[in-house]
């Protein structure tokens, strides 16, 4: 199973992914777009208000109006740097959506009419519950559900995945999606979907940002900064009052530079960058969220629900012991035992034969000379074996095997009930063989743990994320799992309602839960769970009732969700807390080179001892724009998720970004003036 | 600065640390209505208010209920004093015949003291009779400082409850209020203070004559000055006691007379000064314990406690420092403190108190919106009289006002959790509650009107004629008492750089819209959060949920905080006594 696909992930340095963005960042000047972003806004307005006293500065031959034009240009650079972070955030996915495009491309479709006979529609024409044929080579022109016969898909224009993959009738391997291309065989689609809503339609919508939509979370912050502009702006246009009672008037320039440094601009600038960004990094482990509001959502999980078998365990329960009854050889038991698995087709049959001729030297033999008749596995009897030569052989579980023994006055002897015991205490699942009513002995079935969950399942719990394990197994056989596995809880003998029913149980003590599911009868907790992950080897209504897509199948996948989650609101509230923090070191560059001039005394205030009033406002103008830009990559990848606690995590960050965003500014800003000059700016 | 001074210090927040817990948990008993010690006395009373007024005992309100009935009281209690004042002429207990309070002025009093802000624009040994006093501005004091600790408790439940509706009932809560904490406990300091020497009485004014009869300069109606010996002295009498107790209890700060607590009569040893400054703090930091033990959450109760004892001890500290320091212009003068003198600078402070107890009384009266003074602010040094302008500017959060001092302090938590929260991977939480845009709206708008208040005010004042006419100094003092002077508004709390003239029509109304603002249009979005954080869920904590306990959190508070507030105010700071003081060490005074 392949963990995580980065098959489309273009690199960020695309020259056609700079070249785009660079163009989308003056593009999205148009103060109509960017009134959405109001500290940026406010930015452009500056920007223009400066730009227009420069031209008139320079229209009445005021001297000295070098520093009016490098303001304004670098305010405007301000803008610019802002919208190339959100272009670049968006570049990847528009460079995925193009990709997609390709697959949508219109196809014909063969339509089956009512009365039977085929009819070429082009596949826009499709509509739901339309029945098409779809033969090797040709793609599936719509979504839909298999109703008719199974056959190999290329879904690599979807998924990324070269390997072909096997689809339906019935069960819950039945959903295919437009786009996608027959391999082999031929199969019936009943098309699910209308033209312009098909998954690929969707997809499309979401890599491309068109579809965006600001998420809580973000909308909150977004009010956050705006309420700060609105009180920068209050202070900064007081303070003109202030300077002229002193008698110390400003400039223009000097109070929208010093407004521009103060409003956060840095977070202002890269929070859709930062919110698109979380999605493309799903994007990029092939997962499609629905939409950015899951994404938030799956940073807030308190519960996990994972499926045992695949997520936890191996695929399946292999054989790794045989226990006789008493007066049977092992060998004995080992023929039974293999007699009775041969026609089993189920990966537990299967390792039983395995587990014998490793064990036993017993090959698979040439069984049709004794004209065998075997007997396949039915809900009736939860049996399944081989009657040859006058035998009866048998396997299954214990309650059926005693059933069917002791009415024949053979009851299980002692022996095998104590083993049958001990193997079910230590999670194993015991089968019992028998011949001819006889039981000849126990065979044990094991959970294979899957490396390294333990530890996942450790950090989860550090980060405050509570596992249970969903199985069918009965409750001994699944808490000995999930002790060996190392989860916090399980449900045993899960049927569909009783996930829904702990789900509701977990929301009701207002836990969010996330989980994972394919079939048709996951699909209503699916739309239960804060966080639902479909398959996409799912069906549709898994598909439908989810709020996110993964691609690769992978159930794994949803304990990275979580981490891409987390991620996304630490980078949001890092980059805030930067943002504010500068303004400190931002006051000490302006405010003394403001009022230097009337009260040398403030000049203690200049703790970075910058040389010139007009250079320490350029310094603070310039490392405000290019904070931005510097922080680019970082918004893009975002902050690493550590899993740490809270108290840890926050410790960590507030450091980093709290006690560093005070401090570095202080060294940016000298460093520019430094720069300033040598270049002889101001 | 002396080892006795740092001694009175730490002796006060020793005290005010003993007293959080108790206070608390009687308070809890209190607003939950469980059984205390002295409902046999009280619910009979309690239980008759409710028969006389029709209130209903177990309606529940949802918080725009309580907000209204919150309203709807001040503003009738506002205007019966307006008309107190503006008829007093009329009215008994008026012994020395003061004429009715001119509207600006009326108007100006009546919001003071509704708002718990207590700004007096006014002499009151002057201007206001017995009568007015008594049960205009001493019903305030109790009525005001039961509003602010009601909105706290309500705020309280909404963090506390969840999926609920309604936050309590307002006239409930006020009149169990009145009954259990205020009237009981300002009794009992009243008789205290009287055994310090405090006044009580209805008597007119005594005259006196000096034992050095005094000669000083007069302008006559023509405007010339001519010197005039004067013999005696009038010594202003009244009912003090009462009034003085729920005054420091109540955070209100509104003297009797003129000097406030400078005035013998009002503060008369260093015991009733101590007393006060414990009063002053009491509730204020007991609320802290209520919060963390109606939340079910001590720990942050005592996060909060200490974030305020963070705040106050840094101010008091730097005010005793300042004011030890002196005056650097009085160059060759001795300033060190001595067996035979305080040392420092003793402008406008009262030897009884000295620089230590004077330096904290203003910390702790500007940290809680109190505004009582010892000595006058005015005189402070630049970075003296920074301590409680800063305090002020604060938001009044350092203990704060009773109650309102807790639910500011919450908005800063809420503003605090919501930046730094996201930087542990989730949606911000406060106690279980999800902090979502409308609460960080409210938030907002909360710290909006404070500075919009402040700012807009005084940079206008400061380039107006009117405004520039109260200034009695110029220069960056002249700005200080600006800034002082609506920043106090907006606070609530009512002491004055003591320069500014303030009784002119532009001060009195302006200051009068500012502490209206500062006052309920900050309240209402408190409220407003937390009727929407009493219908969210409560998330059960886990090792990934953000804390809002320990050191940790504490120190995030503390400089949310001070880069929320340092960052709206210090460019008006840095005009005001920071250059001040800059220029008083260039040799500049003003």
């Amino acid at each position: 199973m392949t963990t995580v696909s980065h098959a489309r992930a273009t690199p960020l340095t695309d020259p056609r992914i700079l070249q785009r963005a660079i163009l989308d960042s003056f593009a999205k000047l148009d103060p109509r777009v960017l009134v959405k972003n109001p500290v940026m806004f406010v930015v452009e307005v500056g920007a223009v208000v400066t730009t227009f006293q420069w031209a008139r500065d320079v229209a009445g031959h005021v001297t000295g109006n070098a520093f009016g034009l490098q303001i304004s240009l670098w305010l405007w650079f301000t803008v610019l740097f802002a919208n190339f972070a959100e272009a670049m955030a968006e570049g990847r996915g528009k460079a995925q959506a193009d990709n997609l495009r390709k697959a949508r491309t219109e196809t014909m479709a063969r339509r089956i009419r009512e009365d039977g006979t085929r009819e070429m529609v082009p596949s826009s024409a499709l509509r739901a519950l339309d029945l098409v044929e779809v033969g090797p080579g040709e793609f599936i022109p719509g979504d839909g559900e298999v109703v008719v016969g199974v056959a190999s898909v290329d879904e690599s224009a979807i998924t990324g995945e070269s390997a072909p993959v096997i689809r339906e009738a019935g069960g819950d391997r039945s959903a295919v999606t437009g786009g996608t291309r027959v391999l082999s065989d031929e199969i019936q689609v009943c098309i699910t979907s209308n033209p312009g809503e098909t998954f690929l339609d969707r997809m499309i919508k979401l890599v491309e940002g068109a579809a965006r939509q600001k998420t809580p979370n973000e909308i909150a912050l977004n009010i956050l900064l705006a309420g700060l502009t609105i009180i920068f702006l209050l202070a900064v246009v007081t303070l003109q009052p202030y300077a002229i009672y002193s008698g110390a008037p400003q400039n223009i320039f000097v109070l929208v530079s010093l407004l521009v440094c103060l409003i956060p601009t840095t977070i202002g600038g890269l929070l859709s960058a930062i919110g698109i960004a979380g999605m493309d990094r799903m994007i990029q482990r092939n997962v499609i969220a629905m939409s950015g509001r899951a994404v938030e959502a799956s940073g807030d999980v308190d519960v996990l629900l994972l499926d045992k078998t695949g997520t936890i365990t191996l695929g399946n329960r292999q054989a790794t012991q045989l226990y006789p009854a008493p007066g049977v050889s092992e060998a004995e038991l080992a023929n039974a035992a293999q007699l009775a698995s041969l026609a089993d087709e189920t990966p537990e049959g299967r390792s039983i034969v395995v587990l014998v001729k490793d064990k036993y030297g017993l090959r698979g033999r040439e069984l049709a000379s004794l004209n065998p008749t075997f007997v396949p596995f039915t809900a009736q009897t939860r049996m399944s074996g081989v009657d040859l030569d006058g035998q009866e052989i048998r396997k299954g579980a214990y309650d059926a095997i005693e059933k069917y023994s002791s009415a024949f006055g053979q009851p299980v002897p002692k022996e095998i009930k104590d083993v049958v015991q001990t193997i079910a205490n230590t999670g194993g699942t015991p089968l019992l063989v028998a011949r001819n009513r006889k039981v000849l002995g126990a065979v044990q079935l094991e959970d294979i743990v899957k490396g390294g969950m333990k530890e996942r399942f450790d950090q989860l719990r550090a980060m405050g994320i509570r596992t249970v394990m969903i199985t069918g197994d009965n409750p001994l056989t699944a808490a000995a799992i999930a002790r060996q596995a190392g989860v916090d809880g399980f449900l045993a003998e899960a049927k569909p309602e009783d996930k829904m029913a702990l789900i509701r149980g977990e929301q009701a003590k207002g836990k969010l839960v996330a989980m994972t599911g394919d079939g048709t009868n996951d699909a209503p907790a699916l739309a239960q769970a804060d966080v639902g992950v479909a398959m996409n080897t799912g069906t549709q209504a898994a598909k439908e009732a989810g709020n996110m897509v993964d691609l690769d199948s992978n159930p794994t996948k949803l304990i990275e969700i979580v981490e891409i989650g987390k991620q996304l609101l630490i980078t949001r509230g890092a980059l805030t807390t930067f943002s504010v923090a500068n303004d400190v070191a931002k006051y000490f560059a302006i405010i003394p080179a403001m009022f230097a001039a009337a009260f040398p005394q403030l000049e203690v205030l200049n703790v970075m001892h910058l040389r010139t009033p007009q250079s320490a406002i350029l310094s603070a103008v310039i490392f405000n724009a290019l904070i931005i830009i510097a922080l680019i990559p970082l918004a893009l990848r975002g902050v690493r998720y550590r899993p740490l606690g809270a108290a840890a995590l926050l410790r960590r960050n507030l450091l980093i970004y709290g006690l560093g965003g005070v401090i570095a500014p202080f060294i940016g800003i000298k460093l520019i003036d430094m720069f300033v000059a040598v270049l002889r700016w101001a | 600065m002396t080892a006795i001074g740092w001694f009175q210090i730490g002796v006060f927040l020793a005290v005010i640390l003993a007293l959080t817990k108790p206070l608390g948990v009687y308070m809890v008993r209190v607003f939950n209505r469980e059984p205390t010690i002295l409902d046999p006395v009280l619910r009979p009373v309690e239980r008759l208010v409710y028969r006389l007024t029709g209130v209903h005992e177990h309606l529940e309100m949802p918080w725009t209920d309580y907000t209204t009935a919150m309203l709807l009281f001040s503003g009738v209690s506002m205007l019966i004093l307006y008309l107190i004042e503006r008829m007093q002429k009329w009215l008994p207990w008026n012994p020395e015949h003061l004429g009715n309070v001119t509207p600006d002025l009326a108007w100006n009093t009546a919001v003071s003291f509704t708002s718990n802000t207590n700004w007096q624009a006014y002499v009151p040994e002057t201007t206001m009779s017995y009568f007015t006093q008594m049960a205009g501005l001493a019903y305030h004091n109790f009525a005001s400082a039961a509003v602010g600790i009601v909105l706290a408790i309500a705020v309280i439940r909404g963090i506390a409850r969840h999926e609920a509706e309604t936050l309590g009932n307002f006239w409930v809560d006020l009149t169990r209020c009145l009954l259990w904490v205020l009237l009981p406990v300002s009794l009992l300091v009243a008789l205290v203070f009287v055994s310090q020497g405090v006044v009580q009485n209805l008597k007119p004014y005594t005259t006196v004559s000096l034992v050095e009869p005094q000669m000083v300069q007069v302008t006559g109606a023509d405007g010339k000055t001519s010197t005039e010996t004067v013999h005696d002295q009038k010594i202003a009498q009244g009912p003090v006691a009462s009034q003085e107790a729920i005054k420091i209890l109540g955070t209100n700060g509104g003297g009797f007379y003129n000097a406030n607590s400078a005035h013998p009569f009002e503060n008369p040893t260093p015991s009733t000064n101590f007393l006060q400054l414990v009063l002053i703090f009491a509730i204020p930091s007991g609320l802290t314990y209520t919060l963390g033990r109606m939340t079910r959450s001590p720990g942050h109760g005592w996060a909060v406690w200490a974030a305020m004892a963070a705040l106050f001890l840094c101010g008091a500290a730097t005010a005793y420092w300042a004011e030890a320091q002196g005056n650097p212009l009085l160059a060759g003068v001795n300033q060190a403190a001595g067996p035979l003198q305080p040392g420092g600078n003793m402008e406008g402070k009262e030897t009884r108190f000295g620089i230590a107890s004077t330096a904290l009384y203003a910390t702790v009266t500007t940290d809680a919106s109190c505004g009582a003074v010892n000595g006058m602010h005015d005189s402070f040094t630049p970075l003296g009289g920074m301590v409680p302008l800063i305090n002020i500017m604060l938001g009044e959060i350092v203990f704060g006002g009773v109650g309102s001092g807790l639910y500011g302090m919450i908005v800063f938590v809420i503003l605090a959790v919501f930046i730094a929260g996201l930087m542990v991977g989730r949606t911000p939480e406060y106690l279980g509650k999800k902090i979502e845009a409308y609460d960080v709206k409210m938030a907002m708008l909360f710290v909006l009107v404070g500075s919009f208040t402040i700012l807009v005010f005084s940079a206008f004042s400061s380039v107006e004629k009117s405004g520039l006419a109260g200034i009695s100094n110029p220069g960056p003092h002249g700005l200080s008492q600006l800034l002082y002077a609506y920043s106090s508004a907006t606070g609530n709390n009512g002491s004055a750089f003591a320069g500014i003239n303030a009784n002119t029509l532009w001060f009195n109304s302006t200051l009068g819209v500012a502490m209206l603002l500062g006052r309920f249009f900050m309240a209402i979005p408190v409220l407003a959060i937390a009727g929407n954080l009493a219908r969210k869920k409560i998330t059960p904590e886990s090792l990934g949920t953000f804390r809002v306990t320990g050191a940790l959190f504490t120190t995030l508070l503390v400089s949310t905080i001070l880069i929320v507030s340092s960052l709206t105010f210090f460019p008006a700071l840095s005009l005001g006594p920071i250059l001040e003081h800059l220029l008083m060490y260039a040799g500049k005074v003003f």
